[in-house]
């Protein structure tokens, strides 16, 4: 009942962001709020068992998914920006030194690694190439491996990002 | 020249720039991965900015105008933003986890800890 009520709301809220400017209660018309309305209860009875599948709702706490945009434009976009100029950097000096490393994280649970994994592809110069489901390892390809890196198995995932530490932020909102 | 008008050319230039450099580095790069860092992150940081000006300029339209269809092309449009970095980061991580595993190595590489794997 909880994982319908959650899917419906997700869905309502997110017609409503898309047919937003249509009418005059709000901003939106009676028809799109009706239409809205039905087709989120329809889409909710139909994908409940996709959202909710690991039955955990502690995501429902808002004090974990309003972090998600603090974090997406703050110490993402901080980090995102600096790895943007460095691979233009190499784009136009071709000073690269490309290979496949190993990250160890620590993060259990499944959004946490998948929050990790795109981060990490999302910033430019490293791609999450595979993960280890045993022992939830990354396999990151790097643009510019650092010196001396190439030798040792294991590296810290926090070692990726020079500016802020997005794995922690990570565990903050997901573990 | 407002300057939500300014800021929105800046946006424009600086997604141009970065999406130039990408094409440049995909000519450029010796093999599959490395050309991934130049096209998908480069694009989609260049395509995320390019989003951003339309959704400054409807911003703009609407002070304007008040016109209720600028509140439709911004909200769109940062939407776009939105699809456009979640399908990027998953199609990427598919297309090179595809590569690894039909055999593609990735050249001058120092060191391949997923070869050694063996995954």
């Amino acid at each position: 009942m909880i994982s319908f009520l959650l899917t419906f709301i997700l869905v309502f809220v997110l017609y409503l962001i898309l047919t937003a400017g249509s009418g005059t209660i709000g901003v939106w018309s009676s028809s799109e709020i009706i239409a809205g309305f039905i087709l989120a209860l329809a889409a909710a009875a139909i994908t409940k068992n996709f959202l909710c599948r690991a039955n955990n709702y502690r995501m429902a706490n808002p004090a974990r998914f309003l972090l998600i945009p603090v974090y997406v434009i703050g110490p993402f976009f901080i980090e995102v920006i600096k790895a943007n100029l460095d691979v233009a950097y190499r784009v136009l000096t071709m000073n690269i030194r490309p290979g496949i490393i190993r990250i160890s994280s620590g993060l259990k649970s499944d959004l946490g690694i998948f929050m990790l994994a795109n981060s990490i592809t999302l910033t430019p110069g490293t791609i999450t190439v595979d993960i280890d489901e045993k022992t939830h390892d990354l396999y990151i390809h790097n643009i510019n491996v650092g010196e001396g890196d190439e030798l040792r198995p294991v590296i810290e995932d926090r070692e990726l990002f020079a500016l802020a530490n997005l794995p922690a932020w990570i565990r903050r909102i997901a573990e | 020249m407002t300057i939500i008008e300014a800021l929105t050319l800046f946006f424009l230039a600086i997604g141009i720039i970065f999406n130039t450099l990408g094409v440049i580095g995909l000519l450029r790069f010796p093999d599959l991965y490395t050309r991934m860092h130049a096209t998908t992150k480069a694009t989609t940081f260049g395509s995320v900015f390019t989003t951003l000006a339309v959704v400054l300029y409807s911003i703009g339209m609407f002070a304007g105008t008040s016109d209720s269809q600028f509140i439709v092309l911004g909200i769109h449009a940062a939407i776009v933003a939105l699809a456009l970095a979640f399908t990027n980061a998953v199609s990427s991580h598919a297309i090179a986890r595809a590569a690894h595993r039909s055999g593609v190595k990735p050249e001058q590489a120092v060191v391949d800890r997923l070869e050694e794997a063996g995954l």
